[in-house]
């Protein structure tokens, strides 16, 4: 055993093997008890079904479980303490999603807004209207370089879309759609690049990167350009953390083409005040206020994907906009080259306010300090990875933004351990699963952590020294390995039903039908 | 140490000797170095950002924070009559516990093994509103009742193999445009048109004899919604089922859940895609911002394959009687298949998930029946009293918890008498008189079961007030 080994805690997960609220509880349980109607409206109005039409009445009752709150308090913290947060443990192997600390200060501001209704008289909504305001013009728009901002797409996938919207309704009104059908993306930019603009009708082309560069060259780009051209929706850098250094040669051609030009940002903690949408040549671009931002990522949302703007295209942009006069801030719909409405209202507005809070604690300084010290972390770890048995970095090119996308095809070659029992081993030892890759897995067993500055030397260390241990015991132990987890919530799960119509379930009632009926005893 | 750098409380390597050490093992001098080989020069930002100066202790960013907060009135210094999409309804203080829960909160989408406690609670939220909506499969949530609507639209259309879509003229218009949005214009080869059929001018509900005369074999589905945006109770859902289904069209439906308790279900009146927004279930309003759409629809291949969600499924594992959740048919999402993927899935509204979750469980069957009934005993309790001022008309009898107030007969605008109710400390009804002109001074107000009969009565007093 090395001395990293000996380093690493004993850990084990809380079991609490809990099942299915479905079946529990007792008939008649009540977990909360909504106010009584009053007498005066009882006989005022007469009972409630009878103010139902007759065909609409409802003749089941929903089988919900019934349980008294204790139990459903219970019950849900256990679930919790079933969920590996961010806040428990050192969250770095979830790369492109920029696991940083969402500071307890903002959660309490956030609360203060929970009893605003978006459609209240403007003179009501000052206060999150100023923030809303002053986030976009005075914050993002100095760290973009573009002009007007919208927060009202929900996360990075919908502003790709908003901005796929803002491509297509330029191209309209212009005249010019029904030529302009196509987007170009590259592979190593997130899918939502070339998922969100095929929802919105584009045809998409996807450039794939070359072997020593890790990303496609000028010369693909030309080759995809044409008349047909609709704009390039990019991530810079890309998964793999590589920067595209002739971003602007890119944005150049596409232009000249006739297209416009879309800045995936979703993941700038390490470029914030280093290097901007605007001097790369873009015309929109997004960031993640719940990654970069620090709002808390939720399990997956609430979120935000802040869509900026040259003021060449603001018009476009999703009503309403935030405005000021002077004196009061205003909700602008009128703008009738907008694109309309993506998302209802104006946006996770709790989201802008934590972020808003993060960035005044930060400054330009403090956001600076952010992005070197998250480059400076993914390169000490870069080093402390690449010493471990099995691990290698695809691709010619040494230094990697904010992450890096590495592979254990050589562990796999050498032990037949891959990535997805590394993962399921890594939970042994009380961190979160690596993110490994988008699909196609061009990079063979991908493993992409991102080691973001909330993270100290101790913690990165520390990870390094997990994985190692999981990679040397993939050589010297294997099955340990291929049967983990040992120490966590469950057993290796049985994934056979998850893609078989007969067998898979996506609520309690049809796994009831399906599989419960078969066989009291066993799930499966 | 310099007085003048201070290490930042979220930073830990800000501190100078931990930068240095590191910088020392890559075997570089500072970070200008490594930047210097990624980025090239003519990109770099050669200034330093022109932002304000930053507030250090956690004190003054609370007390800055806070200063620009106040500056807004809440609904619970007000009363508030607004809904028409986000509605105020009391959260128990348990869902409030468990969605603040740093376990959930700071997750992201995890791995099972190191997550199970999300997967499962998710696969709790997928079963509980199936119950409420009568369907084999529900999603994970996503980001509102508009995009799922227009997620379910196009599956219709995946599903039938046409291209159009009739959708009753009540539908919210902020819903509209999110569903025109994900229609696509005209000239593009996947367009769906999007028609609008009338409704009923004495009712509200949708006409159908113009219904019969729009769809056609081209019609991919019907879409309408229970309550509609308007309020009101749409009670011919098996008929307009049957004309989608006689033209080999589908019938999708869009709901508030919290009404579920008392109405029926959307599967018992034939539809077989349902759509909607959780936000009611225990969730507090944030000024729009927690929205939670989602999906369900019949446990078919033909379904399932077309959904865009994310779905848990229940499996086991290897060890005697234990249960687990996994992903199923990853492939068809965005994560997996990029753009050849069912439309895109991205960071949704999970967290909203688990509240809802929370409060389908505490409410349970006795308890969704109690506060549907409540919620319409109070709004129709308002209604009334409404109706019985001079020059008030409720043009539509048949609602849930939201309805119309016709202000024509008093002479007055909608904006005014809103004006006059805000000096009250009252968020009247949204104005309507834009969004539907053939209204003319018309709201759209909103009772829910936290109206008490004295709020009510206020309300009404406060009208009556503004009207004389």
């Amino acid at each position: 055993m090395t001395q990293n080994d000996q380093q690493l805690r004993r850990y084990h997960a809380p079991v609490w093997n809990e099942p299915v609220i479905m079946e529990m509880g007792h008939e008649g349980e009540r977990g909360i008890v909504m106010p009584q109607v009053e007498m005066k409206i009882k006989s005022a109005v007469g009972p409630a079904q009878s103010l139902i039409p007759a065909t609409m009445r409802r003749k089941h009752p929903p089988r919900l479980p019934e349980l008294s709150q204790p139990q459903v308090l219970r019950h849900y913290l256990r679930l919790s303490q079933e969920t590996l947060g961010m806040e428990l443990n050192i969250h770095i192997g979830e790369g492109t999603c920029t696991m940083k600390y969402s500071p307890k200060l903002n959660e309490q501001l956030a609360r203060r807004i929970a009893d605003v209704h978006p459609s209240q008289d403007e003179d009501t909504l000052q206060g999150i209207l100023e923030i809303v305001y002053k986030f976009g013009k005075l914050w993002l728009a100095e760290v973009s370089g573009m002009d007007e901002f919208s927060f009202q797409p929900g996360g990075g996938a919908e502003a790709a879309y908003t901005n796929a919207c803002i491509i297509r309704k330029y191209h309209e009104t212009n005249g010019e759609l029904q030529q302009r059908n196509e987007i170009i993306t590259t592979l190593f930019s997130h899918p939502c690049d070339a998922a969100s603009p095929a929802t919105a009708g584009f045809k998409i082309i996807t450039l794939y990167p070359e072997a020593e560069t890790g990303r496609p060259n000028v010369d693909a780009l030309k080759a995809a350009v044409s008349e047909r051209t609709a704009g390039l929706m990019i991530t810079n850098p890309e998964d793999t953390g590589i920067f595209n250094r002739e971003i602007d040669e890119w944005t150049r051609i596409v232009h000249e083409a006739g297209g416009l030009c879309s800045y995936d940002q979703a993941n700038a903690n390490a470029i914030l005040g280093i290097t901007r949408a605007k001097e790369a040549g873009f015309d929109l671009c997004f960031f993640n206020l719940h990654k970069t931002f620090s709002s808390p990522h939720g399990g997956s949302g609430p979120g935000c994907g802040a869509i900026g703007a040259k003021k060449e295209l603001a018009e476009f942009l999703p009503v309403p906009i935030v405005t000021f006069d002077g004196n009061k801030y205003h909700l602008d719909y009128d703008r009738p080259h907008s694109v309309g409405k993506i998302k209802d209202f104006y946006g996770n507005v709790q989201v802008v306010l934590r972020a808003y809070a993060w960035a005044v604690s930060m400054g330009a300084d403090g956001l600076r300090e952010t992005a070197e010290v998250s480059m400076i972390n993914q390169n000490y770890l870069d080093k402390k990875l690449l010493e471990i048995p099995g691990v290698t970095k695809p691709y010619n090119v040494k230094r990697r933004v904010d992450q890096a996308r590495y592979s254990l095809q050589k562990l796999k070659e050498e032990t037949g351990i891959g990535i997805r029992d590394v993962n399921r081993r890594l939970a042994d030892f009380g961190v979160e699963g690596i993110f490994q890759s988008h699909h196609p897995w061009v990079v063979p067993e991908p493993f992409t952590p991102e080691p973001c500055e909330t993270y100290s030397k101790a913690d990165i260390d520390y990870w390094a020294a997990v994985l190692r241990r999981v990679c040397n015991e993939a050589y010297a132990d294997p099955e340990i390995v291929k049967k983990a987890p040992h120490n966590s919530f469950a057993a290796r799960i049985n994934e056979a039903p998850l893609d078989d119509p007969e067998k898979w379930a996506m609520t309690w009632r049809a796994y009831l039908r399906k599989v419960k009926a078969e066989s009291r005893e066993r799930p499966f | 140490m310099s007085e003048t750098r201070r290490a930042h409380p979220y930073i830990p390597n800000s501190i100078p000797e931990a930068k240095e050490e590191m910088l020392r093992e890559i075997g570089v001098k500072d970070a200008e170095e490594l930047y210097a080989d990624m980025i090239p020069e003519r990109l770099r930002l050669r200034k330093r950002m022109q932002l304000p100066d930053p507030l250090m202790a956690e004190y003054d960013v609370k007390m800055h924070v806070e200063k620009m907060l106040s500056k807004n009135k809440t609904c619970v210094e007000y009363l508030n009559f607004l809904g028409a999409g986000c509605w105020q309804h009391y959260v128990p203080a348990v869902c409030d516990e468990i969605a603040g829960r740093s376990e959930f909160l700071t997750v992201y989408d995890g791995e099972w093994y190191s997550s199970l406690g999300r997967f499962q609670t998710l696969f709790e939220f997928q079963s509980m509103m199936g119950e409420l909506v009568g369907m084999d499969v529900v999603g994970f949530p996503t980001y509102d009742w508009g995009a799922s609507a227009g997620n379910a639209i196009r599956m219709a259309a995946r599903i039938t193999g046409r291209s159009e879509v009739l959708i009753p003229k009540t539908i919210s218009p902020q819903r509209l445009s999110i569903i025109r949005n994900f229609c696509q214009p005209t000239v593009m080869p996947s367009h769906i048109d999007v028609t609008l059929a009338e409704y009923q001018a004495e009712t509200g509900l949708l006409d159908i004899d113009d219904l019969k005369r729009k769809i056609s074999s081209k019609t991919a589905a019907v879409y309408f919604e229970n309550p509609s945006y308007l309020g009101i109770i749409e009670s011919q859902g098996q008929d307009i089922s049957g004309i989608a289904h006689e033209k080999g069209a589908m019938s999708i439906v869009g709901v508030d859940p919290i009404s579920l308790g008392v109405l029926a279900s959307p599967a018992d009146y034939g539809a077989d895609i349902v759509c909607g927004d959780a936000q009611p279930l225990g969730i507090h309003m944030h000024g729009g911002g927690s929205l939670c759409g989602f999906l369900a629809c019949r446990d078919e291949e033909k379904y399932v394959g077309e959904l865009p969600s994310l779905l848990i499924s229940i499996t086991d594992t290897v060890r005697e009687g234990e249960c687990a959740f996994g992903q199923c048919t990853f492939e068809r999402t965005s994560y997996a298949s990029r753009e050849r993927a069912k439309d895109w899935v991205g960071t949704g509204t999970t967290l909203w998930g688990v509240a809802a979750a929370v409060y389908m469980a505490s409410m349970g069957p006795n308890g969704m029946k109690e506060i549907g009934e409540s919620i319409m005993q109070r709004s129709h309790y308002a209604a009334k009293m409404l109706s019985e001022l001079q020059g008030i008309r409720i043009p539509f009898v048949d609602f849930f918890k939201e309805f119309v107030v016709d202000f024509n007969g008093t002479g007055k605008r909608v904006s005014d008498i809103s004006k006059a109710l805000l000096r009250q400390r009252i968020f009247g009804g949204k104005d309507i008189s834009k969004e539907f002109p053939e209204l003319g001074e018309s709201a759209l107000y909103s009772v829910t079961e936290i109206h008490t009969v004295e709020d009510i009565e206020r309300m009404v007093s406060a009208i009556k007030d503004a009207i004389a």
